[in-house]
């Protein structure tokens, strides 16, 4: 018997026994009777509020901007990093590149390229206020996931319309995206694995840093 | 009833689920080492502070938890279904597919899968299974190397140690210890290395680095596999995950067959019980989730091994069967009284503390582990914190009378507890008897000092080591009723 009939028949002996009404087949915690929160309260300027917070609260950088200051605020941040040299995802239309600093379009460059760039910028798919995440799909404007990681500074422009309040309604969003790579960032890399204390910066970029856009 | 007798468990002479010596006497052992007592009381009492604190700031946590407990209970109950539908998904989406009936097959599918592609290195995200299965130790046969990457793990890998815990497995090393192993074993290091903890990760940055960038296959296990979509999830902090899950050529992804989850909507549950539960945070610094292969984005080549080990013997067992919802968050070791102070090593098994208790007798089989069923006070805290509302206490009694039992049918000399159990029954069913031997317990007055009797005769000198009896009451509560009814109004 092949390993996958092996394991298959086991399973169904174990459960022989169970009667058929005791767990109907699930489709999904929706469908138990207990109810957990779907939906967030919060209104536009209060939520941006609470996700600037909670992305400060786990040291990422945060710097609000109204739509037309986008460019000036992502000259701003490059510049006051000391960046020269920036990769960027085919789709990201960075309008009036900073002056002095070169951009670079990932056209599938090697790890050690990758490692040899100081930063990286993208936009996000989803942000959620609550827990101060910011998700990334692969879309165009994201990129492939090598280059938000390898590089040490990564800086991801979030737009109001994509903040939401808590987790359960970023899975909604993401729903039709299941099958692309997601990446859920939440702060620059961390490790607790030295007597439970929190530090900063392991293996992932060190710094992160996130343009709001809104009102 | 007990499907559970004859179902395959995990095998012995493979892999990290027996310990050499049973609990009392390894934790006779670990209590004799007051660091490790005075590193893990430090640990644990941060993590619980901080646990505790984000679980206050969610309003409907104990929703969250029935809703967490009610997937992975129908997950179970269908799992052949959710497996088959995993599988399809995945395939769909260009990635492969093993199966494997225990550990030995599991190490094999994954030996030949990385011989296949002609690397002798592998980089390892920090993974309960693999460790379970012993999968370093059979790379090394074959003469391939595992990097561990998670810090704690490498902290182990090169300290030639034991995981402990399992969230943060060198919890019972402390940042003197750390350095101290990194200055020995770790290859370039600068000497000049203090023991802050930001100095420590800094180390181990620069040792993986380059590993990282020319790595071609990595390793890794998955937190949540998504039945519906073919998704598979893993939670981390450090960017080890994303390193191994993204640069590599070839992935291959090692699950226990119990991780699958119906669709993607219980994601909204589980991404929220299990960072708060764990490391005491909103949301743990990255999640990565991958279906099968993306052209043009991370690993071309991916393979699925789906493992049994055991669990479908506990999954026969249905009192036994809710371990298998565990989602490895350690909440429940953190607020153990027995874990605080033994440590993990002295379960013998990669799963320590409470769930440990419960899920190493049953996928080794309940005789194979059977001190640990007892490595408990029965306290109820683990209860308490688990985000899946695994009845821990339920489970453990459960197991000694399962052990009770296989015992008594192999004829066995069954354990003291249960002599006095019995015992017990045969006086407490008969008025008659069990007023003799109030009486005759008032004998042991004068052993009492204090209100307490620290030794007692054997055979129960054996529970008396590690515990004090009051001393019996000088009148019983049947005496004392008779006299107070025969007192004129």
């Amino acid at each position: 018997m092949s390993g996958r009939d092996e394991v298959l028949a086991r399973i169904r002996a174990a459960l022989a026994d169970d009667g058929e009404t005791a767990h109907p087949a699930s489709t999904g915690p929706a469908s138990t009777a207990t109810q957990f929160r779907t939906r967030g309260t919060l209104e536009p300027g209060p939520l941006l509020d609470l996700l600037a917070e909670r992305l400060a609260d786990y040291r990422a950088l945060v710097r609000r901007a109204a739509p037309a200051e986008l460019d000036a605020a992502v000259g701003a941040s490059l510049a006051d990093r000391g960046a020269r040299r920036i990769v960027v995802p085919a789709g990201l239309d960075l309008t009036a590149p900073p002056d002095g600093i070169e951009i670079v379009t990932d056209d599938g460059l090697s790890a050690d390229d990758l490692d040899a760039f100081d930063g990286v910028v993208t936009g996000a798919a989803v942000a959620i206020a609550e827990t101060g995440t910011i998700v990334l799909d692969g879309s165009p404007d994201q990129g492939r996931r090598a280059i938000t990681l390898v590089p040490d500074y990564h800086l991801c422009i979030v737009h109001a319309a994509q903040v939401v309040e808590i987790v359960p309604e970023a899975i909604t969003r993401l729903a039709a995206r299941a099958d692309h790579p997601l990446t859920w960032i939440s702060g620059p890399s961390a490790t607790s694995d030295i007597e439970l204390k929190r530090v900063e910066g392991v293996h992932g970029p060190r710094t992160l840093e996130v343009i709001l856009v809104g009102p | 009833m007990s499907t559970y007798l004859g179902m395959p468990t995990a095998p012995e002479g493979v892999g990290h689920l027996r310990g050499s010596e049973p609990f009392p006497a390894a934790a006779r052992r670990a209590l004799a080492n007051t660091q490790l007592r005075h590193n893990l009381a430090m640990a644990t009492a941060t993590i619980r502070a901080k646990r505790a604190a984000v679980v206050a700031e969610v309003p409907d946590w104990e929703e969250l938890r029935a809703a967490g407990q009610a997937a992975k209970a129908g997950a179970m109950r269908h799992l052949d279904r959710y497996l088959e539908q995993l599988e399809t998904q995945v395939q769909a989406r260009g990635g492969h597919v093993h199966w494997a009936t225990d550990a030995v097959a599991a190490n094999r599918i994954v030996t030949d899968l990385v011989a296949a592609t002609g690397s002798r290195e592998v980089v390892k995200v920090k993974s309960m299974v693999t460790d379970e299965i012993g999968l370093n130790e059979a790379l090394a046969v074959a003469g391939i190397t595992a990097h561990e990457t998670d810090l704690a793990e490498l902290i182990i890998q090169l300290g030639h140690d034991r995981p402990s815990h399992i969230l943060v497995p060198a919890i019972h090393r402390n940042r003197a210890e750390i350095r101290e192993i990194f200055l020995r074993e770790m290859a370039g290091v600068d000497p000049a290395l203090t023991d802050d903890p930001a100095a420590l990760a800094e180390a181990a940055r620069l040792y993986l680095r380059r590993r990282f960038l020319a790595a071609r296959v990595g390793v890794s296990g998955a937190n949540f596999a998504i039945a519906e979509t073919g998704t598979l999830c893993v939670v981390e902090s450090e960017g080890n995950g994303r390193m191994c899950l993204t640069l590599p050529d070839t992935l291959i992804t090692v699950m226990g067959i119990e991780k699958v989850l119906p669709s993607w909507e219980d994601l909204a549950v589980f991404l929220q019980l299990l960072p708060r539960s764990s490391t005491g945070e909103r949301m743990n610094p990255y999640t990565s989730m991958w279906t099968g292969v993306t052209p043009g984005d991370g690993p071309q080549q991916f393979h699925l091994v789906l493992l049994d080990n055991g669990r479908t013997a506990a999954l026969a067992d249905e009192t036994g069967r809710q371990a298998l919802h565990c989602i490895r968050c350690s909440a429940c070791l953190n607020v153990c009284p027995v874990y605080e102070r033994v440590g993990g090593h002295a379960y013998g098994s990669v799963y320590p503390g409470p769930i440990g208790a419960v899920l190493s007798p049953q996928l080794t089989g309940v005789e194979e582990n059977a001190s640990l069923p007892y490595a408990s006070s029965l306290c109820g805290a683990c209860y308490d914190v688990c985000p899946v509302k695994i009845d821990i206490p339920s489970v453990l009694v459960h197991l000694r009378a399962r052990h009770v039992d296989e015992a008594r049918k192999e004829r066995r000399l069954p354990h003291a507890e249960a002599i006095a159990m019995a015992a017990a029954s045969w006086v407490m069913a008969e008025p008659r008897r069990y007023s003799a031997a109030q009486r005759a317990a008032r004998l042991g007055r004068p052993l009492g000092r204090r209100g307490r009797i620290g030794q007692l005769p054997p055979p129960l000198s054996a529970w008396a080591q590690a515990r004090d009896s009051p001393v019996p009451p000088s009148q019983t509560f049947r005496q004392w009723w008779r006299d107070e009814h025969r007192k004129p109004s």
